[in-house]
């Protein structure tokens, strides 16, 4: 019993300073509307970050672009730019910056900021149309590594 | 910045092109070989500057389900409108009074829906047609009143739109009511949400762009009540903000709010000039 709970403990530890190297959302260090710090430390997987961004359920950018580059996955939206050739005109920190909240790039953009938990008008709890629990934290859009995932493979789309 | 971002978008716009299966934009519509709707038309003074022409949602969906619309046998939102019809000359509640006995036939009502939501002076609010419905249930019938947005309401509305199909909306954005057209406009622009939309975002900004598989309209309310093919139901205004809402991961308002009161008399002024078009059908 004890041994379990000593054993618990550590694991928890564990995780907990895995996740002290994460910057939290609220402590992201903007350059203008760069981003150059990882906010992980560890490399993006862009074979994930393709996953993210084409499914409904995690990044869904495709609900709003289109690129050759996932050209298989059907259904793009139109209502941001073709994202074929950001790799070559946005630098690593830039994109970071994108992805993490466009709208310092970008006034009054329509795309969302992905990794953002505050300042969110009649915030609702997902997609229920209920309130967000005040007591429940607030999960942005995309974690910390699926951002850098995300990061990764922007930057395979070159032309 | 602002030349990669030009680049991106021309990249765009040249690959999309292709692919996306688009709605027939040009088409026009004509109820039962002669009732002429107007789905397009110039922009309302009130919205110079924001929108130019405004268009009908019909112009946006795709060909099989436009022509759903032009034959009332093959409009599933009619079958609703029949129903409705036995009701209005039902007589219920305390008073023993059905709507007939009041207002005749549904045709004599004619008019109607297209200046609705509109300020009621003995109330002292403005009021959505199924606000006023209810009102006659309630105080000249003393019958129970309806669930706003549910089945029976709904069908009412989908008559007594029908009826007014062809006649242009024309909702007033003065007078007493000045201060709900307002409140409406405000929350028209006012972002919501996790994801930080507002309603111009999709409806103003980017109608006519594909949102993932969805063809964005102008999310006018002249076509209301809907028949939709994804819920093969009838559905309100009301019910319909409540999606959009609910899609920018925010907590909605509720069917019958005074926020959404507000909204769709906004939302409908919007919509002056276009025809009334109830029950009209989506996807
Ligand atoms: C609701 C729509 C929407 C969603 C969802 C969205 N974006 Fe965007 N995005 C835009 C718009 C619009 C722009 C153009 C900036 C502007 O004018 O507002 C843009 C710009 C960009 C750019 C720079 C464009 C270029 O090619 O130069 C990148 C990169 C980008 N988005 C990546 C993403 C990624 C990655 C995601 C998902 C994690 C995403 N976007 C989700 C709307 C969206
Ligand atoms: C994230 C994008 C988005 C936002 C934000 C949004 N909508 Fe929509 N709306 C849609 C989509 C997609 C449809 C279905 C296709 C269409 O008709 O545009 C739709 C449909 C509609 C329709 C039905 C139009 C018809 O002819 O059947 C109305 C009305 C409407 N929206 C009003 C609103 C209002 C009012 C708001 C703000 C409270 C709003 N929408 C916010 C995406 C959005």
């Amino acid at each position: 019993m004890k041994r379990t709970t000593i054993a618990l403990a550590a694991f928890a530890l564990g995780t907990g300073m895995a996740f002290a190297d994460t910057v939290a959302p609220g402590n992201v260090a903007f350059d203008g509307y760069e981003v150059a710090e990882s906010l992980t430390g560890t490399p993006g997987d862009p074979e994930k970050g393709r996953e993210i961004m084409t499914n409904k359920s995690e990044g869904n950018c495709i609900s709003c672009h289109a690129a050759e580059a996932y050209a298989d996955v059907p259904f793009h939206g139109e209502v941001g730019p073709m994202l074929d050739g950001a790799g070559d005109r946005w630098s690593e920190a830039e994109l970071r910056g994108l992805v993490v909240n466009a709208k310092m790039a970008f006034e009054g953009t329509v795309m969302p900021a992905f990794y953002k938990t505050e300042g969110f008008n009649r915030l609702g709890d997902g997609f229920t149309g209920k309130a967000h629990p005040e007591d429940k934290p607030v999960e942005p859009l995309l974690n910390a590594q699926q951002v850098e995932d995300v990061v990764a493979y922007l930057k395979t789309l070159t032309e | 910045m602002k030349m990669k971002l030009l680049h991106g978008i021309a990249a765009a716009a040249l690959a999309l092109g292709a692919g996306t299966a688009m709605a027939d934009e040009d088409a026009e519509l004509v109820i039962n070989g002669d009732l002429e709707i107007v789905t397009k038309t110039d922009a309302p003074a009130h919205l110079e500057g924001a929108v130019g022409e405004i268009m009908s949602g019909w112009r946006f969906r795709d060909s099989t389900t436009q022509v759903m619309q032009m034959d009332d046998f093959d409009n599933p939102g009619m079958i609703f409108v029949d129903d409705a019809r036995d009701m209005w000359a039902t007589a219920e509640g305390s008073e023993g009074k059905s709507c007939m006995d009041c207002h005749g036939e549904p045709e004599d009502m004619a008019g109607v829906k297209p200046v609705y939501p509109k300020w009621n002076e003995a109330a002292g609010e403005v009021r959505t047609l199924q606000m006023q419905m209810n009102d006659c249930r309630e105080n000249r019938m003393g019958a129970e009143t309806w669930k706003y947005d549910a089945g029976d309401a709904v069908a009412m509305e989908a008559l007594l739109a029908s009826v007014s199909r062809g006649m242009p909306v024309n909702v007033a954005t003065d007078g007493p009511g000045q201060s709900t057209w307002e409140q409406g406009k405000e929350l028209y622009y006012t972002r919501t949400g996790q994801l930080d939309l507002s309603c111009a975002s999709c409806h103003e900004l980017n109608y006519g762009n594909m949102i993932r598989a969805d063809h964005l309209s102008q999310g006018q309310v002249n076509g209301f009540p809907t028949y939709r093919l994804k819920n093969t139901k009838l559905n309100g205004i009301h019910s319909r903000f409540k999606g959009c809402v609910r899609d920018t991961r925010a907590e909605t308002f509720s069917a019958g709010s005074p926020e959404f009161v507000a909204l769709e008399m906004y939302v409908a002024s919007r919509g002056n000039g276009l025809s009334v078009e109830g029950p009209s059908v989506r996807n």
